[in-house]
């Protein structure tokens, strides 16, 4: 078509555009603020590693790290664990997945509820429980085995924590697609006279193929970005995450650090928008739209059986290491004198009020300012045309996408000169909480807007009302629930990220994660467990008071 | 309701094109629109689905902007205007109804954002509710709303802030035929007592000719014809036209005049030749209800089918090969003809139009 024709239009959607200041306005402050804290600290990151001290190019630096065979060997570390803990952590959440969407194996809200823990709970928790249970005076491994100096650090005992805590991703991601494959695809071809297994290895697998990937693709990436149990657990096996971390605090080397991080954050980065936009745009699903409720659960013992023992022992692990910690919380020196005694607790209500303090405040600050902010920009992005629309969506996803540490050292390297002078202040921190949950809260948005006929909408502006109003008094409402979801996740990372706020809290602001975190290093580890279990509970708190709210309100609606 | 001056809409050389997506190139989906409504007319777009009725729509609510052309509200250019500023009421093929909002809520909500007083807000929600006779559900959630009650909170919601234009897309759609019918009038009614320009859309040809005082029909995003329902049913410009407003018969023609005396099935008749004829080949269109069975006729033809429709009935006739309907309104006195029987017959000659012969149906 003629491309001065389209030019024209174009032309006039953006007289349109600023023929609604409000709107317009909105649009600039909101890719102002993502290009300044979602773009500019990344790229902030990169130039870092490629300048030399007068701000010319120099890859002497560069050079010199990769000269030494430590990066190379964490590095490789790196992507080791990474790709081990991707492809286990995907057989375990498809087990997972498959048991509760395909069979009528019972319990299975509980296992599904005990897959959600390890998302639920700070990353380091489950690295604690090893040490305490097979450390050197681990429970296990001390107590009952009778092994001096067990050596839980390393590789193994990384991966398999990682595993706990990363299965659960892949599990949510392929329970969604396997719910979204028609089960009557399945049962047509069973009725073909296809046993169970060729159903599942002709019919089932193929078309999750790309839920598979998916999951490989998303578990590896936080793998390898992850921070908190590599610090805690990882001992001689060095990877880069915290390769960058000790760079920083214990050698003040920000340039390697920030080379080291830029080196995780490319294939995570990488990994997260293949994922985004390629496997996901090639699914080749057959969505019915009606949820699939009627399909034929398996219910033959020979298969019911050995996936409810395996879906039970793993549970039983995540279990069993949750109740150690919460357990040695209790006692009063663990190794030592393991009556019980709220010793730790005391300790903890005493010396940790002000990080516990800080905590909530900030997570209560950044909430808020999390949900909204994600429901607008998934509202623009949904129901508006307008440039920079691109940049949007991929600027709001690239700190969720980046590696934590990669962010915090971004942000420092970004506002710690003015014009934007935030380093030690709290707004530093919020904004790192803020931008790194936005894109679960733009995704939730943007998946129940369009649920929602955009008549309805347009019903409203036709009769009158403004962007404002339409967004508020009618988007907003339908968007409820997304809106509930977005402030209970906003709120669960809030209280529980580390990696992105190591960098950033100051003797002004602590952060209960951190304070976690340097307990566990000084090896108090019943304080440390103490921490934990208070950081949980207030999470849990938090999910049964949104929980009561949603009920509540929806109750409320159906009676009128 | 008060009486507003009414205001013309005018779409000047409409064009809208898709941009390319995936692998499809740029789709025209209007092309080349021009079109007036005059102030208080109800004008009806009528052509099959896909053919850019909707899109027309929403370039004159302004929900999509015009590749190229104008549209005119009131003499004024409107093209870069935003929807909320046009003053132009819509009802959607969904009613899209505020699903969290009651019926009284809804039909108050533009009234609401045009701050009017509580009090006005009440009397005049409360008038329209009474003129669409849903008064007694306005505490009820649209959910709990039959269809034709949600249609009529609909129309309620676009007529109570008294726009100067209403856009109906395909309103009646959802509803049975009883109630669609019952409904039709009803909106004509209250459109021409309110006497708000309307363009309304649909694919239902009977809906249009009930409705509207102008039909433009539509095809593939070109205005195939307009003219008012009696003036298109009887004089379509081509097959396609006739074929979509009410059935039609398409007879070969062996031979013509430009004054329209035509020799069909080796018979001499007499026809009006359409406007668009020019030089090309006719055929003679006839409708179903002009093909007269009669046994001093001069066709004879053979009868394929029979079908008993209350009213009518209907015969398909074989006439050297050629089918035609035939909707027989008199079978009481012309007695019932089964399959297999020969018959005669002849047409209502004032009814016959000679139109270029084309493939029917794009
Ligand atoms: N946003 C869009 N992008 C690309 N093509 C579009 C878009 N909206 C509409 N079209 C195409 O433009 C054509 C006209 O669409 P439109 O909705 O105007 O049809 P319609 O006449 O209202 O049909 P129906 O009677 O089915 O409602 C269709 O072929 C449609 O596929
Ligand atoms: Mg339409």
């Amino acid at each position: 078509m003629a491309v001065k024709q389209m030019r024209q239009q174009r032309r006039k959607e953006f007289v349109m555009l600023l023929r609604q200041p409000g709107l317009f306005a909105c649009i600039v402050v909101i890719l102002a603020i993502l290009v300044l804290f979602c773009i500019f600290p990344v790229l902030r990151l990169l130039w870092t590693t490629i300048t030399n001290q007068e701000g010319h190019l120099d890859l002497s630096n560069v050079e010199h790290i990769m000269n030494s065979t430590n990066f190379f060997t964490s590095l490789g570390n790196s992507l080791m664990l990474g790709l081990t803990v991707a492809v286990i952590s995907t057989i375990i959440g498809y087990v997972f997945a498959y048991a509760v969407t395909r069979t009528n194996m019972p319990g299975k809200r509980f296992f599904h509820f005990m897959a959600m823990l390890p998302i639920l709970s700070p990353p380091f928790v489950i690295s604690l429980a090893m040490i305490l249970l097979f450390g050197r005076s681990g429970v296990i491994t001390k107590t009952l085995l009778h092994i001096r100096n067990h050596n839980v650090y390393g590789f193994g005992s990384l991966m398999i924590v990682q595993t706990l805590a990363l299965f659960p991703l892949a599990y949510l991601n392929l329970k969604g697609m396997l719910e979204s494959i028609d089960g009557s695809v399945e049962d047509a071809s069973r009725s073909l006279g296809a046993s169970r297994v060729k159903v599942f290895t002709s019919v089932t697998l193929p078309l999750s193929i790309p839920g598979v990937f998916s999951a490989l693709l998303i578990v590896f990436a936080k793998s390898i970005s992850d921070f908190g149990n590599p610090q805690v657990l990882a001992g001689n096996f060095s990877v880069l995450s915290v390769d960058a971390y000790m760079q920083i605090t214990g050698l003040y080397d920000l340039k390697t650090g920030a080379f080291m991080a830029l080196s995780i954050l490319l294939p995570a980065m990488l990994a997260f928008f293949i994922q985004k936009y390629w496997v996901a745009r090639k699914s080749f699903v057959t969505i019915t739209g009606k949820p699939v409720g009627n399909i034929q659960r398996i219910r033959d013992r020979h298969i019911v059986v050995p996936l409810f023992i395996f879906c039970l022992l793993i549970t039983v692990i995540v279990i069993m290491l949750y109740g150690t910690v919460v357990w040695i919380s209790l006692v009063k020196t663990w190794g030592v004198d393991m009556s019980l005694s709220f010793k730790n607790y005391e300790f903890v209500f005493k010396r940790g009020m002000s990080a516990m303090q800080d905590t909530l405040l900030l997570a209560l600050i950044a909430t808020p300012i999390t949900a909204v902010l994600g429901l607008v920009i998934s509202f623009l992005l949904v129901r508006k045309r307008f440039f920079g629309k691109k940049l949007m969506e991929i600027a709001s996803m690239i700190p969720f996408a980046v590696p934590g540490i990669a962010l915090g050292i971004g942000y420092i390297l970004s506002f710690n000169t003015p014009p934007v002078l935030l380093t030690g202040t709290a707004a530093i921190i919020v904004a790192a909480l803020v931008f790194r949950t936005l894109s679960v809260g733009v995704e939730a948005g943007s998946n129940s807007l369009r649920a929602v006929d955009a008549s309805i909408e347009e019903a409203s502006t036709i009769l009158g009302a403004n962007n404002l109003t339409t967004f508020t008094r009618i988007s907003l409402p339908l968007m409820r629930s997304a809106l509930f979801s977005g402030l209970l996740n906003a709120f669960v990372r809030s209280m529980t990220s580390v990696s992105a706020v190591i960098f950033l809290v100051s003797v002004n602001w602590n952060l209960l994660t951190v304070s976690i975190m340097s307990e566990i290093e000084g090896s108090r580890l019943g304080v440390a467990s103490a921490y934990c279990v208070v950081l949980m509970v207030i999470v849990v708190i938090a999910l049964l008071i949104l929980e009561v709210a949603v009920n509540g309100e929806g109750s409320r609606r159906k009676r009128k | 309701m008060s009486e507003k001056q009414a205001v013309s809409v005018e779409l000047k050389d409409l064009v809208k094109v898709f941009p390319a997506y995936g692998t499809q190139g740029d789709f025209t989906a209007v092309n080349h629109v021009s079109l007036i409504a005059e102030p208080g007319e109800m004008v009806t777009l009528l052509g099959p689905s896909g053919c850019g009725k909707t899109t027309i729509l929403r370039m004159v609510s302004g929900f999509e902007i015009p590749t190229s052309g104008q549209v005119l509200i009131g003499g004024k250019d409107v093209s870069t205007l935003p929807p909320n500023k046009r003053n132009v009421g819509m009802m959607f093929q969904s009613y899209a109804l505020f699903p969290h909002l009651n019926v009284f809520e809804n039909v108050a909500y533009g009234l609401r954002i045009k701050r009017i007083p509580d009090k006005e807000i009440k009397d005049r929600v409360h008038q329209v509710l009474e003129l669409m006779q849903i008064e007694p559900f306005e505490q009820r959630m649209p959910n709990q709303l039959s269809g034709g009650q949600q249609q009529r909170v609909a129309l309620a919601r676009a007529v109570v802030t008294e726009p100067s234009v209403l856009l109906f897309d395909e309103p009646l759609s959802n509803l049975d035929a009883k109630l669609r019918e019952y409904m039709r009038d009803e909106l004509r009614k209250i459109q021409q007592r309110v006497g708000i320009t309307s363009i309304y859309v649909t694919h239902d040809q009977s809906e249009a000719m009930a409705i509207s005082d102008k039909v433009v029909v539509m095809r593939s995003g070109v205005i195939e014809q307009v003219g008012t329902a009696t003036g298109i049913y009887t004089s379509p410009d081509n097959c396609f036209v006739a074929d979509f407003m009410g059935k039609a018969n398409f007879l070969p023609v062996t031979r013509w005049q430009p004054d329209g005396t035509a020799e069909v099935f080796g018979q001499t008749v007499h026809a009006k030749p359409s406007a668009k004829l020019g030089q090309k080949q006719p055929v003679l269109m006839v409708r179903p209800e002009n093909v007269l069975l009669d046994e001093n006729g001069p066709f004879t033809a053979k009868v394929e089918t029979a079908t008993y429709m209350g009213q009518t009935f209907q015969y398909v006739l074989n006439c050297q090969g050629t089918q035609i309907s035939v909707a027989d309104y008199r079978y009481h006195t012309n007695g019932v003809f089964r399959p297999g029987a020969d018959v005669r017959w002849t047409m209502a000659e004032p009814s016959l139009r000679l139109i270029p012969a084309e493939e029917v149906k794009a």
